[in-house]
């Protein structure tokens, strides 16, 4: 490869025919719309991901991991079997998993953008949000792997949710809508913070508490009652809460609608602090 | 009177109690290269970034083709283009993923994204390379995907910050003959530099910035009458000659004549104010002399001022704006 890199240099000589005929045919076409903006740089995060498909071990391997840990580690103790508790735990190890990988998304804008070619889009005329709308969304993409990697091993120990495969998808997509939703904080942190290890630092300390002080692993009933509180505050729970409802076929509208609402005041609340940072950097 | 293609008054901006750009008024024509010469840290790279719309002014005002960087950015980033002193392109992505990426960002369609991409490709020499990763290519070869990249849309303004900086010499060549060809077909160019030789070869004007200041403002000939003339370098037959060569050079021109590491070689500093023209004649009248001592200069050549001796003349004087040679 390093030969014909040096190969390349030396032969080529700039010719104006060329390079005119490259800038005569340079006229802009019209600025394309937001949405179109932001799949583009959809397509660019998937494209990474084609390249450096490495960075898809942490939603295939940590889910897995989780799943089959918290399974065999509880399982018998709590419920009194493996297979009983599962149906208890998958859709909540389900949310604290995709929940966790949200923080990548911080670590991600964060070392992204301290890279050159974001001076290259934020001179370009498109709509603003469309860089970091686009990373999220291959973000999504991953959200969704790390779901179905969790789903296939649980149905594989032997999770039946009966709610059925409409009520699982529909689980599925609440929780990656919600963890889209829910990336904008760590978008912001991403560009609050100055490296990549204070972001990591930040997310680990908002997202231990979130996912274990709730009823991911167990009926909030037995805590004492300082800990009640939290619990039922917690978003975590409200999304379990509806996400568990979904698969186990007893779908709760009140939490699905909290869990929704609790969507849109994170995108409105963190998406328009991260655009007033990301335009300020 | 040509048209102004970038203009800035008093433009400032501080980090903290650092006054990376402390009041540049620039006034740069459209249709040619303008050169900001200055070292590292003088604030090149963050007048470049406001004028860009990628940093806020704190102070003063900046207009690219009369849109103010602030108020109309959307419209000064549909007239400009970045290369920036890192590349900005992505290193991940393949060369023709980088240029359908930005094509499809500017509205291309996706055909005609592929299509222009390939017809860049190909112009910069970067065809065989269109399918590797850009992490891969050589620095010469990362600033043509940069610069075709800041060619897609043929821009108004192209600014191209130190696109040299690291490249060796035929890469650097190729750089600065596309440079030319851009400016050829109308593109203004705002190229900034640490290389006095480059501003030389590109610019048809130059600002020379320290600390956050234009410090002088020329064309790069008054800029280089401003220093002196330079120095001749002179290489002897016989190095047996080279005492005597010093004495008779020091009789011509004065002190600042010093023997080189080559045996052969001696330099001596043309005196201060001339124009380039009287600098010839005294370079001529050294050579005279030393033939009539019975000395034999095998080779002889006029050295230009370096950037060093550039800004070692111009810090000397209180750091306020002025007018070089008007």
């Amino acid at each position: 490869m390093s030969t014909a890199t040096t190969e390349q240099t030396s032969t080529y000589t700039p010719a104006a025919e060329s390079l005119n005929a490259v800038l005569a045919a340079g006229e802009a076409p019209p600025r394309p719309s937001a949405w179109s903006a932001a799949r583009t740089f959809g397509w660019r995060a998937m494209l990474k991901i084609k390249h450096v498909p490495e960075q898809l071990i942490d939603v295939t391997m940590f889910p897995i991991m989780m799943v089959l840990m918290f399974t065999y580690l509880f399982g018998g103790a709590l419920a009194g079997s493996v297979t009983e508790y599962l149906q208890f735990l998958l859709p909540g190890i389900m949310v604290t998993s995709v929940v966790m990988i949200t923080m990548y998304t911080g670590t991600g804008i964060n070392v992204d953008i301290s890279k050159g070619v974001f001076d290259r889009f934020r001179t370009l005329p498109i709509w603003r949000p469309a860089a970091l709308v686009g990373a999220l969304f291959g973000d999504v993409f991953r959200y969704l792997t790390a779901a179905v990697v969790i789903l296939i091993v649980g149905l594989i120990l032997g999770f039946r949710p009966e709610g059925g495969a409409v009520g699982v998808a529909v689980g599925i997509l609440l929780l990656v809508l919600f963890s889209f939703a829910f990336s904008w904080v760590w978008t912001m942190f991403g560009l609050l913070l100055r490296s990549e290890k204070s972001v990591m630092g930040v997310s680990m300390m908002v997202l231990f508490p979130l996912t274990f002080l709730s009823n991911v692993f167990v009926e909030p009933d037995t805590m004492p009652g300082w800990l009640r509180v939290f619990t039922e505050v917690n978003p975590i729970t409200h999304l379990v809460a509806a996400t568990r409802g979904l698969m186990q076929g007893n779908p709760d509208a009140g939490e699905i609608t909290w869990v929704l609402v609790a969507s849109a005041v994170l995108v409105a609340v963190f998406g328009t602090l991260t655009m007033r940072l990301y335009n300020r950097k | 009177m040509t048209e102004v293609a970038i203009e800035t008054a008093g433009l400032v901006k501080t980090f903290g109690d650092n006054r990376a750009v402390d009041g540049i008024d620039l006034t740069v024509p459209a249709g040619s290269v303008y050169g900001v010469l200055g070292p590292n840290g003088a604030g090149k790279t963050t007048a470049v970034k406001m004028l860009a719309t990628l940093l806020r002014p704190d102070g003063g005002e900046a207009r690219v083709f009369g849109h103010d960087v602030v108020r109309e950015a959307d419209a000064v980033r549909a007239k400009v283009s970045l290369t920036g002193q890192y590349a900005s392109v992505d290193e991940d992505l393949t060369g023709s993923e980088n240029l359908v990426l930005i094509g499809r960002l500017l509205g291309h369609g996706k055909p005609a994204a592929r299509d222009r991409a390939s017809q860049l490709l190909a112009a910069f020499g970067l065809s065989d390379a269109a399918d590797r990763q850009v992490k891969n290519y050589s620095g010469g070869m990362r600033r043509r995907i940069d610069i075709a990249a800041s060619i897609l849309k043929t821009p108004d303004v192209l600014f191209l910050d130190e696109p040299t900086t690291g490249l060796d010499p035929r890469s650097r060549n190729q750089v600065w003959d596309i440079v030319r060809i851009i400016v050829a077909q109308g593109t203004t160019v705002l190229l900034t530099t640490q290389y006095l030789d480059e501003a030389d070869q590109l610019a048809s004007r130059i600002a020379v910035i320290d600390h956050g200041k234009v410090i002088a403002e020329g064309t790069p000939g008054e800029l280089k009458a401003s220093v002196g003339a330079g120095s001749i370098h002179v290489r002897l037959r016989d190095a047996a000659q080279r005492e005597s060569a010093l004495r008779v050079l020091s009789g011509v021109l004065g002190a600042g004549v010093h023997l080189d590491a080559d045996p052969v070689a001696l330099t001596a500093q043309l005196s201060g104010d001339d124009s380039d023209r009287e600098a010839a004649e005294q370079a001529s009248r050294a050579l005279a002399e030393l033939a009539g001592a019975g000395i034999v200069v095998d080779n002889f050549a006029l050295g230009q001022p370096t950037l060093d001796e550039v800004f070692l003349a111009l810090t000397d004087h209180p750091a306020t704006t002025e007018e070089v040679a008007a």
